[in-house]
C-alpha cells in the first residue's frame, strides 16, 4: 500500500496526482470466506480492520448493499464523546476515546479529530444535579469531566442566550473537555483503505438475499452476486437489521427509525464546542468549513425511508434558536436522514446469537458513529474469539430477557420518543 | 407533512397526532401461566417490518381517540385508517 506522507504528495504532485493508487480494490466475491461482514459501513469496515490487526484473520469480505460511506457513516453530525454515567457505556466508550486519539496514525489518514469538548447545557437546579452525579460517575471510570456554572458556560459560548426572561434559563452545563468530532467519510475511508489492504474484500452493491444454515449453524449466505460458503458472519447493518433478521427468522428488541440532521451556509468561526440543549434535543458544533452542524430529535414513526419530513425539523431548529438566537439569521443548506437501529433500552448490542457462527451488532441509536473503534475492536474479538470481550459484556442480547438493561435514559421502550 | 385521516375527525396534519407504535402487538393474556419469551416478544421484541405497517397514533391535538393507521415505512404512504377497535381486513 502507498503510504500517505508530505514526500509522496510532493512526488505524486510532480506527475499531476494522476498515478495514486486506488484506496480500495473491487474485487470479484470468492466463493469462500473465513469470516463474511454483511454492511460496510463504519462498524462492518472497523470490524473487519480490526479481524486482520488484532487477531490475523486476513480471508474476510464485507458485504455491502449501497456503497462506502453511503450510509451512516455519511450522514451522522461527527461527534464524539464518552459522557455516559453507567459502567458499561462509560467504559466501552472511553476505550473508543483512546482509540479515536491514536486513529489518524494508526490509519495512516487524517480522519481530522478534534477534541474540542462538549458541553451539555443544563436549565434547572434539578438538571445541574443530575448533571453533577453524572459527571461523578464519569470520573470514577477515568473519564474527565467538568461541571460548569452559568457564568463559565457563558465564558465559552457567548453566544447563547442568556438573558434574564428566556423560557429555559441556562444555569450551567457539564463539559467533557477531550470529546469532540471528526471527518466521518475520512473515517469510512481510512478503514476501508487499511483493511483492503492488508487482504480484506470489499463488495460493493452486493446485497444479502438468505442465509445458509445446517442445524443451527452458519454454512454460507446467499447475495445478489453470487453465493459465499463461510462459517461466521457478522451482522453490522444498523437501520436494516430487521430485514435481515427477518431472513434469519428471528425478532429483535430493536425499531428502527428516522432521524434528520443539517447544515446552515457556511459562517466565519463562532462556535468551537459541540453544545447540546438540555430542555429538548438539540446539538450543534460547527464544521472547518464553517457550516453549522446540527440535529436533534427522531422523525417518530418506523421509517426506512433515509429522508425526513419537515415538521420534525422546525422542532429541532426552533429547540436551536431558543439556545442561540442567531441561527435564525443563517439559511439551511443541506438536510438529510438516515436510519437508525433504535434499542429498547437505547443501548447497543454486541453478542453472539442462538444460531453458531452468526454474530450481532446493532443498537446503536443516536451514537453509532462515536463508537465505530470501539465497536469494531469488541466485535472483531466476540468473532475471532466466539466469546464476548468484558467490553461489550453489557451489550448482550439477553439483558431484555433477564433484566439487566442499560437504559442511560430511563426512557424504555418507546423508542420513537427519546 | 404527513396527512393523516382520522376516523372520527377527517384528514388532519401529522403535527395534530402522536405516535403509539406497532399495532400488531397484543398483550399476553390475563390469569394465563406465560414464557418469559412470550413476555420478551411482547414488551420488547418488535418485526418493524420494512413496507405495510400497522400501527397506533392518537388525535392528541383532536379527538384524543387512539386510532389505527396502515402506513409504508418505506415511501410514507400512508393506505387506510381504522378506529381502535376496529377490525383490520
Amino acid at each position: 500500500m502507498q503510504k500517505y506522507s508530505i514526500f509522496n504528495l510532493v512526488k505524486n504532485a510532480f506527475s499531476g496526482h494522476q498515478n495514486w493508487d486506488l484506496a480500495w480494490k473491487d474485487p470479484t466475491p470468492k466463493k469462500e470466506y473465513e469470516v463474511v461482514i454483511i454492511g460496510g459501513g463504519g462498524h462492518g469496515l472497523a470490524t473487519a480492520y480490526y479481524l486482520a490487526k488484532e487477531h490475523n484473520i486476513t480471508n474476510v469480505a464485507i458485504i455491502e448493499k449501497g456503497w462506502i460511506g453511503g450510509g451512516n457513516v455519511g450522514r451522522n453530525t461527527t461527534i464524539i464523546r464518552s459522557n455516559y454515567m453507567h459502567d458499561d457505556n462509560g467504559l466501552f466508550s472511553e476505550f473508543g476515546m483512546d482509540l479515536w486519539r491514536k486513529m489518524s496514525q494508526d490509519l495512516n489518514y487524517n480522519v481530522m479529530f478534534s477534541p474540542r469538548g462538549i458541553i451539555n447545557l443544563a436549565h434547572s437546579d434539578a438538571q445541574m444535579n443530575v448533571y453533577a452525579r453524572r459527571g461523578n460517575s464519569m470520573r470514577l471510570n477515568g473519564i474527565d469531566a467538568e461541571l460548569l456554572n452559568r457564568e463559565q458556560v457563558k465564558e465559552i459560548i457567548p453566544m447563547a442566550d442568556f438573558s434574564e426572561n428566556v423560557r429555559f434559563p441556562i444555569f450551567g452545563g457539564l463539559m467533557q473537555p477531550s470529546a469532540g468530532t471528526a471527518r466521518h467519510d475520512a473515517v469510512a475511508w481510512g478503514y476501508a483503505r487499511q483493511a483492503d489492504s492488508m487482504g480484506v474484500d470489499i463488495i460493493q452493491n452486493c446485497e444479502v438475499t438468505g442465509f445458509d444454515i445446517n442445524n443451527g449453524k452458519i454454512n454460507g449466505v446467499r447475495t445478489s452476486r453470487g453465493d459465499i460458503k463461510v462459517k461466521k458472519i457478522g451482522l453490522c447493518v444498523a437501520g436494516s437489521t430487521n430485514i435481515l433478521a427477518e431472513k434469519l427468522n428471528m425478532t429483535l428488541p430493536i425499531e428502527t427509525h428516522l432521524l434528520q440532521a443539517c447544515v446552515s451556509e457556511p459562517v466565519k468561526p463562532v462556535l468551537d464546542r459541540v453544545v447540546t440543549f438540555g430542555a429538548g434535543h438539540f446539538y450543534i458544533s460547527q464544521s472547518d468549513k464553517g457550516e453549522m452542524v446540527m440535529g436533534g430529535d427522531l422523525d417518530g414513526y418506523n421509517s426506512y425511508a433515509q429522508r425526513g419530513n419537515l415538521p420534525t425539523l422546525q422542532h429541532v431548529l426552533t429547540e436551536g434558536i431558543a439556545m442561540m438566537p442567531f441561527l435564525s439569521k443563517l439559511k439551511m443548506l443541506r438536510t438529510w436522514g438516515g436510519i437508525m437501529d433504535m434499542s429498547m433500552d437505547g443501548s447497543p448490542i454486541i453478542d453472539k446469537t442462538h444460531i453458531d457462527g452468526l454474530y450481532l451488532n446493532c443498537g446503536w441509536c443516536y451514537g453509532g458513529f462515536k463508537a465505530t473503534p470501539a465497536s469494531g475492536w469488541t466485535f472483531a474479538h466476540t468473532i475471532a474469539q466466539d466469546r464476548v470481550h468484558k467490553l461489550n459484556a453489557g451489550y448482550s442480547l439477553n439483558r431484555f430477557n433477564t433484566g439487566h438493561l442499560l437504559d442511560e435514559k430511563g426512557l424504555g421502550t418507546k423508542t420513537w420518543i427519546s | 407533512m404527513l396527512y393523516i385521516k382520522c376516523p372520527h375527525c377527517g384528514m388532519r396534519p401529522q403535527t395534530e397526532f402522536s405516535y403509539g407504535g406497532d399495532a400488531t402487538v397484543k398483550r399476553p393474556e390475563l390469569n394465563k401461566e406465560i414464557s418469559d419469551h412470550e413476555w420478551d416478544n411482547f414488551v420488547y421484541n418488535r418485526k418493524s417490518l420494512r413496507g405495510k405497517h400497522l400501527e397506533l397514533w392518537q388525535h392528541i391535538s383532536g379527538c384524543r381517540q387512539w386510532i389505527k393507521v396502515e402506513r409504508d415505512t418505506a415511501t410514507h404512504e400512508i393506505f387506510k385508517t381504522f378506529k381502535a377497535d376496529e377490525d383490520v381486513a
